[in-house]
């Protein structure tokens, strides 16, 4: 089709919003007939307004970003950054932007969203007073925060003005937070669900004041401005955020002429068309009924709902649920439908916990019979069963109260999958219905992970994944796949329960764990999980005879598997420091045995081609020299990665190689679910890439930094910042109880980057399980780590010390012949393996 | 029924749970031994799907009823009994007699 003939969507704003409604465009069966162009006044496309706060950790707008240019660019859509529309001319079609352009539309997309309501108090203009919107406003309050600010104020105690008071603290500043209604987060939850979470929030070192109405901000005697309250209190602050509500950004279509509701809002109907029906509005931006939707669900179901106009497809815009449910400064809070009891003859159920410090309330129907809303505060398990009873109309059970009080007794009431109708909504983020899921289920997806890739589902705010879990299962199960969370049919247990029988029952063999926790003769998925597990817990030579026959393919011959049945040989290079004469030896070697060499990703070096009977005579050469083994063929950790650092580099802040050796050196050759890889940087230029590690440490004026659980290869991750500005003792500990606390958790074969994805509780669980120590095991970790390091081999040296081992290293038991189908051929001055081709002509010239 | 066997080697020379190679009149042999029977199993060592002599290094699997050894390239399962492998349907290696004698492992042809 040609540019010509297409549909011409321009998009006005590039939030959230309008990005959803360029991406299921773009991606719907129609997306040919369309050309879309768009309009930002940011200057970056589209990213994650409601995970702003968490910009302050990384610090990386990318982190954010919900797409990029070049993804623009290959979906076919015109992007105009830093070019705000100015106006609009409905009789022409045509839109005109601030540095001039003039673009005919067909179709015209008004995702303008809103703009933050600044209270009209006077002196809010005055120095170092903010908003809380865009990453712009978030760098401006981190600057002024960087240069000598110390106390920061929000104005606002909504669920915004509370994100925003996250920031400001997360800045290091002292917050406070000021409120005019008599509780934080008025409108989603009742005086009982607020007084607990002001509580929360003061125990975290917020300053709340509520019930104040700020009269004018004047200038301080301790600090740049004081707040003057009319109960003639004051506050004396540095910085201001304003986060008091927002308001629809409306002034373009006003002045062009569409209907605009009497308090702001363009006006649309169930289409999401305005009073032009060539021009839609969706998001924040838009009226619908009367109201405006200030949550990012509903903007995304009504950028669905013009799409589907658009394609001519039947779908109408509804109203939206505004049930939430999110975590403030590590507060859970949910609040669902009728949170405040509005509705007549409505009764009360509630359950207040306050050494816990846990809040649940329950509003049900006249008749005790049905769910009207909910409010939950410092525990929001329930909120998932709870927002289906009420959304699909499920009758409670005869006691409503049972659904929110402790499970004491284990006959806590539960709302199975089985329960919910074809039509429940399971992930509001992305509109997935049970009945999308259980054909996603049919149409062949196995797993959690496949239906995510299918529906999206429980890919946006991550509320509903538990839910979608036993949702998933119950398809599974329905069409008769056995959900099974056993490691495999000779141990009913999952790795992590396999660890810990053998932990606490010191359990020293496959034989003894099979006699006593398993059945049958085990296979390729118990015996290495185990093999592993033992290595971990005792870490005893791997190539004991007990151990042998678990070892997976590489760890049975210290060496990786090549195609050919060949292997490679990686000595350890600790930080990728080598002197001049080890690599001496490693080039003799190579020539001696004609090994193809290549240097790895991990700053080490391969030798590849060595037969089974050379392994023994290489190894003998390279431990003789002084070199270990690499365990480059083990799930265990490989290598710790450095950047030159501060003995050579100008830029260098610590000795990031002296740093690299001694953790290498500790933890070489630990066992692990998964392989783990290290890198130091030795300043924040970062050359070692420590961001994409298992474990990653950044040298700062200060200390060190620890990254943790960041992954490059098949799915990259970025770490994530765990601490700062560690000493190095401090830091060692940390690692220590991480790679541990990691090491009896995870899955088999499950990366830390997966593990801590799936971990529940997330980054601030786990900083509370190593840091804070609260479950009380950190100093068992360390005990577990000292073991294994106390127990650390070389096992290759071991194994070069025992004739009876080494019996082994031979391709055939009965004689000195080698393997005749290992055949090489030369290429850039080196062998590979032949190809089949190669092959059969070589074999055919020498027979 | 073999009319020839071959002794390749001691029954010690092979650890409980793993497999070894032998040359059996020119042809590449993997033996291993089940330390649950205390049984033996001899099939070729050619990965016909890895094409590559290796399989005397893979792990010993049972499933279901099926003792099998998994290949150490790509991780497919041949039964030890016949040869069949289970993940690909046409696909099987040579199975060999084989039996221990005053401690010695004799493979028949």
């Amino acid at each position: 089709m040609s540019q010509t003939d297409k549909t011409r969507v321009v998009v006005v704003g590039n939030g959230m919003v309008g990005h959803q409604f360029i991406e299921s465009l773009t991606t719907s069966e129609s997306s040919e007939h369309f050309h879309v162009t768009t309009f930002s006044e940011e200057p970056r496309v589209a990213y994650d307004r409601v995970h702003l706060s968490e910009y302050f950790q990384s610090n990386n707008a990318e982190d954010l970003a919900m797409t990029t240019l070049d993804q623009y660019q290959a979906m076919g859509v015109e992007v105009h950054l830093n070019d705000r529309v100015e106006s609009i001319d409905l009789q022409a079609k045509t839109v005109t932007s601030a540095t001039g352009k003039t673009l005919a539309y067909d179709k015209l997309v008004l995702a303008t969203g809103s703009y933050p309501f600044v209270p009209p108090i006077d002196g809010n203009d005055r120095q170092n007073c903010f908003v809380y919107r865009t990453i712009e406003d978030l760098e401006k309050i981190t600057a002024a925060a960087q240069s000598g600010a110390k106390i920061g104020t929000v104005v606002g105690g909504g669920l915004l003005g509370l994100e925003a008071a996250k920031a400001v603290k997360d800045l290091g500043l002292e917050a406070n937070v000021v409120e005019f209604a008599p509780r934080l987060m008025a409108v989603q939850v009742d005086d009982g669900g607020g007084a607990l979470l002001r509580d929360k929030i003061v125990d975290l070192g917020v300053g709340v004041h509520l019930s104040k109405a700020t009269t004018r901000i004047v200038d301080g005697e301790q600090c740049l401005h004081r707040m003057e309250f009319a109960d003639d209190t004051h506050l004396e602050t540095d910085v201001i955020v304003f986060s008091a509500g927002i308001r629809p950004q409306d002034s373009l279509a006003r002045a062009c002429g569409l209907d605009i509701g009497e308090r702001g809002g363009i006006v649309i109907n169930n289409q999401c068309q305005t009073s032009d029906p060539d021009v839609y509005a969706i998001g924040e931006c838009a009226l619908w009924n009367n109201r405006i939707y200030g949550l990012v669900a509903p903007g995304y179901a009504m950028a669905k709902t013009a799409v589907a106009h658009l394609v001519e497809q039947e779908e109408e815009f509804s109203g939206a649920d505004m049930s939430t449910k999110l975590k403030l400064m590590g507060v859970d809070v949910a609040s669902i439908g009728d949170a405040h009891s509005a509705t007549p003859g409505a009764r009360v159920y509630t359950y207040f916990n306050q050494p816990n410090e846990v809040y649940k309330k329950l509003v049900v129907s006249e008749d005790n019979k049905f769910l009207l809303g909910a409010v939950l505060v410092g525990d929001a398990e329930d909120y998932g069963a709870l927002l289906q009873y009420m959304l699909n109309a499920i009758e409670l059970p005869e006691s409503p109260e049972s659904l929110i009080l402790p499970n004491t007794g284990g006959d806590k009431p539960s709302l199975g999958a089985a329960a919910l109708p074809a039509s429940a909504q399971i992930c509001s983020c992305h509109d997935v219905s049970k009945g999308d899921i259980a054909s996603a289920v049919a149409g062949g997806c196995c797993s959690v992970a496949d239906v995510k890739g299918e529906t999206k589902a429980g890919t946006g705010c991550g509320g509903c994944v538990a839910l979608l879990t036993s949702v998933v299962n119950h398809e599974l199960e329905a069409l008769g796949v056995e959900v099974s969370t056993d490691i495999c049919e000779h141990f009913a247990y999952t790795r992590q329960e396999l660890y810990h029988l053998i932990r606490v029952g010191k359990i020293q063999s496959f034989a003894e764990m099979l006699e006593k926790h398993g059945t049958g003769d085990g296979c390729e998925i118990c015996k290495p999980a185990i093999g592993s597990i033992l290595a971990s817990c005792w870490n005893e030579y791997v190539l004991k005879d007990e151990h042998i026959g678990l070892q997976d393919t590489n760890d049975i011959f210290l060496g990786n598997m090549q195609k050919d049945g060949t292997y490679s040989v990686v000595p350890r290079i600790a930080g990728g420091e080598i002197t001049p004469d080890k690599l001496l030896v490693l080039a003799q070697v190579a020539k001696d045995y004609d090994l193809y060499t290549k240097i790895t990703g991990g700053q080490r070096i391969d030798l590849f081609g060595a037969q089974l009977h050379q392994l023994p005579e290489i190894w003998r050469r390279l431990v003789d020299a002084g070199f270990e083994t690499g365990h480059a063929y083990g799930k265990s950790v490989r290598t710790v990665k450095s950047c030159v650092g501060s003995t050579w580099c100008r830029y260098g802040v610590d000795d990031s190689v002296g740093l690299a050796i001694d953790l290498e050196d500790r933890y070489k050759g630990l066992r692990s679910p998964h392989k783990l890889k290290f890198a130091v940087s030795g300043c924040t230029r970062e050359c070692a890439e420590a961001q994409c590690k298992d474990v990653g440490v950044i040298a700062t004026e200060n200390g060190w930094n620890l990254y943790v659980a960041g992954n490059g290869g098949m799915k990259p991750r970025h770490a994530e910042l765990f601490a700062t500005d560690l000493d190095r003792e401090t830091l060692i500990k940390y690692i220590d109880r991480f790679l541990m606390f990691y090491v009896r958790t995870a899955d088999r074969l499950q990366r830390t980057s997966v593990w801590r994805d799936n971990l529940e509780g997330g980054l601030e669980y786990l900083q509370q399980v190593i840091i804070e120590d609260s479950l009380g095991i950190a100093q068992e970790l360390e005990d577990e780590m000292a073991l294994n390091i106390g127990n650390y081999q070389c096992e290759w040296a071991t194994t070069l010390d025992n004739p009876e081992r080494l019996k082994r290293f031979r391709h055939f038991i009965n004689s000195d012949d080698v393997d005749a189908n290992v055949l090489f051929v030369q290429e850039r001055g080196q062998v590979r393996p032949a190809t089949e081709e190669e092959r059969a002509n070589l074999i055919a010239k020498a027979s | 029924m073999s009319s020839e066997w071959t002794k390749v080697c001691q029954l010690e020379d092979i650890a409980p749970n793993t497999g070894v190679c032998a040359l059996v009149n020119g042809q590449q042999v993997a033996i291993f031994r089940r330390a649950k029977s205390n049984e033996l199993y001899a099939v070729g060592n050619f990965d016909p799907i890895g094409k590559a002599n290796v399989l005397s290094r893979g792990l010993l699997a049972q499933l279901g009823g099926d003792i099998t050894v998994a290949s150490p390239l790509y991780k497919q399962h041949y039964r030890l009994t016949d040869g069949h492998c289970l993940e690909q349907d046409g696909v099987s290696i040579p199975v060999y007699a084989v039996r221990v004698t005053d401690g010695a492992v004799e493979v028949g042809q």
